[in-house]
């Protein structure tokens, strides 16, 4: 048995490496969010549209599951991922609220013209000082909030291939 | 030889620009408070860039970041309010070291755990071999048979 012993070990190391190699969920440039199980920061911005109404973190206690979608005209992933939120909202009928992360009000309108207005309410943090408090890293990213304004899950990065189906929407179930 | 003397102090002046901070940033008025905002900066991870420090990073976050050190900083935040700060926003993975906690013991402990196993191997190795057993009587009878045999073979 001790003469083994070696070989086990490696093995067993060889077999660890592996299993979290291949592990697809695991994307090790992810960094977990501390955010979730937390109420969502406080904070007031400007709406995105000429003459909208500020938003602030009483907007996002409605009582049901909402999204808050941090996106900006400049990234490509954005683009990427512009028709799971479509769906999202036209489909389940989930109300999103869109961040514009750096952006100026005039481009983030320009692309949801371009590309469709998935958001119920848009507002924009053009010195991204809001998204620090939420602890993001890059847009886009997703925030699953919850009715009593609890954030549940964060989407990291596009909400594209299955993203919607096998990650988002069973959040936001959990989460009513 | 002036010539050559003129380009090496127009070089040594120019690579003071080295120095200085990213163009687009301010630093702090005091001194001192901008030498502890530089040496936070250091120990703060960009998001972005992961390996990088926030103070390296050419990152658009790494440059909000050190904002966000130096506002803190010069409102008389101390080094550990700005820490808790950020991580309270990306956890401790913003730390480019990690603080000693139960999650992390065995993380920071590893290094003594390997020194521990080497020192047992090494002693284990080196331990004086265990005096073998003194022969039982049938041994004794069955070692005596075997030397009888040798002999009358020889």
């Amino acid at each position: 048995m001790q003469r083994f012993l070696p070989l086990i070990m490696v093995l067993a190391m060889f077999l660890l490496f592996y299993v979290m190699m291949t592990d697809e969920n695991r994307n090790p440039n992810e960094i977990q969010s501390v955010k979730i199980g937390k109420p969502v920061p406080d904070f007031t911005l400007p709406g995105l549209e000429a003459g909208e109404a500020a938003l602030s973190t009483a907007d996002l206690k409605t009582g049901e599951p909402i999204l808050v979608n941090f996106f900006a005209s400049w990234c490509v992933p954005c683009r990427a991922e512009h028709d799971s939120l479509m769906a999202l909202s036209e489909k389940h009928g989930i109300r999103i609220i869109g961040i514009a992360y750096k952006d100026t009000p005039d481009r983030a309108l320009g692309f949801l013209d371009e590309l469709g207005n998935p958001f119920a309410r848009t507002a924009a943090d053009q010195s991204g000082r809001i998204a620090i408090d939420w602890g993001v890293t890059g847009v886009p990213e997703t925030f699953v909030v919850s009715g009593d304004g609890t954030i549940t899950y964060r989407h990291w990065g596009p909400i594209v291939g299955d993203g919607m189906q096998a990650q988002v929407l069973p959040a936001l179930e959990a989460a009513k | 030889m002036m010539r050559m003397i003129g380009t090496f102090v127009l070089a040594v002046l120019i690579s003071f620009a080295a120095y200085s901070v990213a163009v687009d940033e301010q630093p702090l008025e005091d001194p001192a408070k901008e030498a502890l905002a530089r040496d936070l900066m250091k120990e703060i991870r960009c998001l972005v860039c992961q390996n990088q420090s926030i103070e390296d990073s050419n990152a658009d976050l790494a440059r909000d970041l050190r904002q966000v050190v130096r506002e803190r900083i010069a409102l008389g935040d101390t080094p550990e309010n700005v820490r808790s700060y950020l991580v309270d926003r990306y956890g401790d993975w913003v730390l480019l070291e990690p603080p000693v906690k139960k999650s992390t013991y065995l993380l920071w402990g590893s290094p003594f755990l390997f020194l521990a196993f080497i020192v047992f191997m090494i002693v284990r190795s080196r331990k004086a071999p265990v005096a073998p057993m003194p022969l039982s009587t049938e041994e004794k009878a069955a070692l005596k048979k075997i030397l009888e045999d040798e002999e009358s073979k020889a």
